[in-house]
């Protein structure tokens, strides 16, 4: 059944076309015209026109191979969130318990780290894998591995790659859960009827049912391991050295540490439309032929 | 209808679990030892609950203990336990000011939030209008926008308008990311109340407003609280614009834990106490909606 058209809809739209206009519009023209200018302070600004663009494009320069650097590793590591979280996440969810006492109790502890300030989930993380006062630093190093978070790169990027599926597998979790409970019983029935093994139901019935609440899944968990922020810099600070510095890390360097302006503005808008590219693109082939299907 | 799904699920909890046949006649894959069948389901769940478990005992554990005994060496529960750190949360006002002025925001931005996002949610799942993808689309992009990019601008705007420092600065910030999560979870609860509830009321002579508030909420009350979680959510656990956009009066809890604490250099256990109280509130939220989380999660589209 088709919406009616109606214009005045737009009525019921703007308070929020209003606010989120004030709260994200005008900030994001402010970058805007900051990334055609330099600063040299005293709030005195020149035209830099594409100056700031140019410099960032091109990998040979400073400010290009800083940030080429730090995309690389927002990249890497939002491939390693996705990779472990999503597969980990079904898993879990076709384990959960569909009916009984024990579905809300999990449920309640599933969800917990999700609402957990992200600070404190850095806190818990650096305290834990302290190798001094840390269970888990303490455990690894008893098994005469030396590990240190601090020091080697390696360690750092298991630390904080191990926290982000702590924080946000339960996500993947419920969202699946969530599509596979929305199953109805007859199909695996009708499957049990044919006589097919788990991984039949699985590829057959679940897989296909779990699409939509996946596709939000993915996309949830790419915008935001590719935006992070506060966990990984009260875990490693983007150290060591600059093994875990990203993206946004570095972007809150240029902009409140350094206070280059037009710098900071124009990463600002190369990061930004990076990620509303691949949301685009993922949505529309995900969604393709299917209609109103992520809407 | 117990019993009727094959094996998905690890029957846990349940008293009727035994009829399940673990493996089905004709299975391609009956080699799996039936032993791994029943117990390799319930030990995954296991070993993923203590997963997420553990860390967050290790703060409790540490928020009990004095510092002399966290330097002292590793005890896997607290020799001597003490409230000492959280009796010092409660009579500092530095610290136990954090947590109301985070509360003030949170709820604030909630509120705004849901009222906004209601009528929109209603325009978006009835109608069709005038560039109403794009704008959906242009909305959930602030969703995507890193709020290190904001961090700036915003500080700047809301320093220029005298909001700074206030409750209202950080509750209009998250709006940012909160209204268009809120229209988006909204419109997917909206879009499953079929339209002939609103032409009937139509019908029979409702007022729209009337309308609105005395049938079609109701209908939608679950997919308003989900809304509302959500909102708390993000609201509670975001950092970066909480403590850009404020300095002494209206400093969230979470911006003290950054700063008093490494001025003071590493108070280890009153860092962890202040960490375990700003759990509870989300503890508290969570049981609430426990019964629609997982629809919540997957914003009423499933």
């Amino acid at each position: 059944m088709a919406k009616p058209r109606d214009n005045r809809a737009w009525l019921l739209v703007l308070p929020v076309v209003a606010l989120v206009a004030f709260s994200a519009l005008i900030p994001v023209m402010t970058v805007v015209n900051y990334s055609v200018q330099d600063t040299f302070g005293n709030n005195q600004f020149f035209w830099n026109g594409t100056g700031w663009f140019k410099e960032l494009l091109d990998p040979s320069t400073d400010l290009g191979g800083r940030f080429l650097d730090a995309l690389w590793r927002t990249l890497l590591f939002s491939a390693l969130c996705l990779l472990i979280e999503i597969p980990l996440g079904i898993a879990v969810a076709l384990v959960l318990p569909r009916r009984g006492w024990g579905v809300a109790a999990a449920l309640v502890v599933l969800a917990l780290p999700l609402l957990i300030p992200w600070n404190v989930v850095g806190t818990i993380w650096q305290v834990f894998a302290r190798r001094d006062i840390g269970l888990l630093g303490a455990a690894v190093n008893g098994l005469g591995i030396d590990f240190n978070y601090a020091q080697v790169p390696l360690h750092a990027w298991i630390t904080v790659v191990a926290m982000d599926v702590w924080h946000w597998t339960s996500l993947v979790v419920l969202l699946c859960y969530a599509g596979l409970r929305a199953i109805p019983d007859a199909y695996y029935q009708a499957a049990k009827v044919d006589g097919a093994g788990a991984w039949a139901v699985f590829r057959a019935i679940q897989l296909p049912k779990m699409q939509r609440v996946l596709t939000i899944a993915v996309l949830l968990r790419f915008m935001d391991s590719f935006m992070i922020y506060t966990e990984p810099f009260v875990v490693t600070g983007g150290g060591p050295g600059n093994a875990t510095t990203f993206l946004s890390i570095d972007l809150v360097k240029i902009a409140l540490g350094q206070f280059d302006l037009g710098k900071a503005a124009a990463v600002s808008i190369v990061y930004n439309l990076i990620i509303l590219t691949v949301c685009w693109v993922f949505f529309a082939t995900t969604t393709r032929g299917q209609g109103e299907a992520g809407r | 209808m117990s019993g009727a799904q094959p094996r998905v699920a690890a029957p846990v909890g349940r008293k009727d679990a035994a009829p399940v046949p673990a493996v089905l006649p004709g299975t391609r894959r009956s080699a799996r030892p039936e032993m791994l069948r029943a117990i390799g389901p319930r030990l995954l769940l296991a070993l993923y609950i203590v997963f997420l478990l553990v860390p967050i005992y290790w703060l409790v554990n540490m928020s009990l203990k004095t510092n002399a005994e966290i330097a002292s060496g590793m005890t896997l529960w607290p020799e001597r336990p003490t409230l000492e750190n959280y009796r010092r949360i409660f009579t500092d006002a530095s610290w136990y000011s954090g947590y109301i002025n985070s509360l003030k925001y949170v709820l604030l931005n909630t509120a705004i939030s849901l009222l906004v996002a209601l009528p929109a949610a209603y325009a978006f799942s009835r109608y069709r209008f005038l560039g109403d993808k794009h704008l959906f689309f242009w909305l959930l992009s602030n969703r995507m926008a890193p709020a290190a990019v904001f961090a700036l601008p915003v500080f700047q705007l809301y320093s220029a308008v005298g909001l700074f420092d206030t409750p209202w600065a950080v509750a209009l910030a998250h709006c940012v990311f909160n209204i268009p999560l809120a229209v988006w979870i909204l419109e997917g609860f909206m879009s499953g109340v079929p339209r002939e509830i609103d032409e009937t009321a139509a019908i029979d002579g409702w007022s729209f407003p009337a309308f609105f508030v005395r049938i079609f909420l109701p209908m939608v009350a679950g997919g308003v609280g989900v809304a509302a979680f959500f909102c708390f959510m993000f609201s509670w656990v975001e950092l970066l614009l909480a403590r850009t956009l404020t300095t002494v009066d209206a400093k969230p809890i979470v911006a003290t834990m950054t700063r008093t604490v490494s001025a003071a250099g590493m108070d280890w256990g009153l860092l962890a106490a202040a960490g375990v109280l700003t759990i509870i509130p989300g503890a508290i939220v969570i049981w609430f909606v426990r019964n629609h989380i997982a629809r919540g999660f997957a914003l009423g589209r499933v």
